[in-house]
């Protein structure tokens, strides 16, 4: 669904990315990790067309994206590491303001505001919102439009254990659906019971693109965090 | 009228800044032509108002628009919106709103005062002086990222424009007076959007002995009807040019 060829990205002189090529297929739930600046949130927003690449070429459902135009994401949902909101939009007015910019979708996925109770909180400032609140904000723009695939960055990062319960219930149920779903996020452990494959990046370089099971069974344990560290202990030695 | 146009006209219109702009507008407009007893001084007055203060709020409230509405623009950019729509949605968001205010303000006391007629030209320019500064605004804001810096650089653009070019202009006159510098000085003067407006104000109120030695040079060489289209066309570059490297510039953008 997403074809990734041979991305480069320089900020300057710095390199982020260095030559990434990956393939994301319906279905799969794949988990973007790596070390803090390792390019993640950088490659994301290169699918987004948000950051454009140096080089190279990603095609979305066979389409180049840098020549399809915008449309493409439509069916894509994107949560932001850090969401920014106009400061003087209340939350209702950001939601009904994103709504009536997609009002060719008719069945919205509301779900999120009633499980995150945001409807009391509606006539609240983005300006006065605490980070967790803001997330939830997030949340519910990234699924209101039932989108094929999702493209979650640090999502449950600031959320309390009950709200990101309900995020990740929210994730596992789109993977049921058949959605392709890119997490970043450092908690493994969480990622554990969400993911299919792992994407390991490093220095702007996909170090390796594996199934969860693969891994596991590679580095002879069932703990994704085991494998993980088990993997960077064998690459120091 | 598209979605994202009505989003943010909505937003500049409860603008405060917007707001005071038109009334201060307004009572200038007022007071000067209470104050000026023959009609061409009240024009003439209006002009240098309108060209030193027009260019000055039009640079730096659309710069710091843009500024503050960057979080909104990032928004809009993970629905599936063209980048170029945004902005020239934000373009003209800007343009109708301050151009509203403009003639809000200065057209009652025209009409009033029975001026209509003879203030045509004073109302063009009026309203090619805010597209430019506006389409300047948004250059300076996208080439640099720091509010700050934005800020001060389209303060220098105003202060460039609205008062350094034309001591400049004096400057060369006084040091090369002797030699044949009349075409230079033509080609000089384009160079300045406030003094193009200037010079095509002055050749339609027939104000001859003011409108100084490049005015001068540009009737002598052009006549009044091909100088006026003439400068309308430069006007028209100098409005679109910049805002068209900013789109391009945008389009590029990191987010």
């Amino acid at each position: 669904m997403i074809q990734i060829e041979h991305i480069y990205k320089q900020f300057g002189k710095m390199e982020v990315l260095h030559d990434v090529e990956l393939h994301f297929r319906k279905g799969e739930a794949i988990a973007l990790i790596g070390p803090n600046g390792c390019g993640k949130t950088t490659l994301i927003k290169s699918i987004l067309r948000m950051v454009l690449p140096t080089k190279g070429t990603i095609f979305f459902e066979g389409k180049d994206i840098s020549v399809s135009g915008d449309q493409y994401r439509r069916n894509i949902g994107y949560m932001p590491q850090i969401g920014r909101y106009p400061d003087n939009m209340q939350i209702g007015q950001v939601i009904e303001t994103i709504q009536s910019l997609r009002s060719d979708i008719l069945n919205v996925d509301d779900e999120l505001i009633y499980s995150y109770q945001l409807k009391q909180l509606y006539h609240k400032r983005m300006s006065t919102l605490s980070g967790g609140t803001r997330q939830k904000v997030s949340a519910v723009i990234a699924f209101l439009f039932n989108p094929d695939v999702l493209i979650l960055d640090e999502p449950t990062a600031g959320l309390d254990p009950i709200a990101s319960e309900i995020l990740k219930e929210k994730i596992l149920s789109a993977r049921n659906k058949g959605k392709l779903i890119v997490i970043t996020s450092h908690l493994l452990a969480e990622l554990d019971e969400l993911i299919s494959e792992v994407v390991f990046m490093q220095d702007g370089r996909v170090q390796f693109h594996k199934k969860v099971d693969d891994l596991k069974s590679d580095e002879g344990t069932i703990s994704l965090s085991k494998a993980i560290s088990n993997y960077l202990k064998r690459g120091v030695a | 009228m598209t979605r994202i146009l009505q989003l943010i006209l909505m937003d500049i219109i409860r603008n405060r800044v917007v707001i005071a702009y038109t009334i201060f507008l307004a009572l200038a407009t007022w007071s000067i032509f209470f104050l000026e007893d023959s009609g061409n001084k009240a024009l003439i007055t209006m002009l240098n108002l309108e060209l030193l203060v027009i260019p000055l709020i039009s640079i730096l409230f659309s710069a710091i628009y843009i500024y503050n509405s960057s979080e909104f623009i990032e928004l809009l950019l993970s629905q599936p919106i063209k980048r170029s729509q945004i902005w020239i949605n934000l373009y003209l968001g800007l343009a109708i709103c301050l151009l509203l205010s403009f003639l809000f303000a200065v057209l009652p006391p025209l009409l009033l005062f029975g001026y209509l007629q003879n203030s045509i030209w004073l109302i063009v320019g009026g309203l090619l002086v805010s597209i430019i500064f506006i389409s300047l605004g948004f250059l300076i804001s996208i080439i640099q990222r720091d509010k700050a810096k934005g800020i001060g650089s389209a303060l220098m653009i105003w202060l460039f424009f609205a008062l350094l070019f034309d001591g400049l202009v004096l400057f060369i006159l006084f040091q090369f007076g002797d030699y044949p510098i009349e075409k230079p000085m033509v080609f000089m003067s384009m160079m300045s959007p406030i003094d193009l407006l200037r010079i095509m104000n002055l050749m339609q109120l027939d104000a001859s002995a003011m409108m100084g030695y490049t005015g001068a040079i540009f009737q002598q060489y052009f006549g009044s009807t091909i100088g006026t289209w003439l400068t309308l066309f430069i006007l028209g570059i100098w409005a679109l040019l910049p805002f068209w490297l900013s789109l391009q510039k945008f389009k590029k953008k990191d987010l």
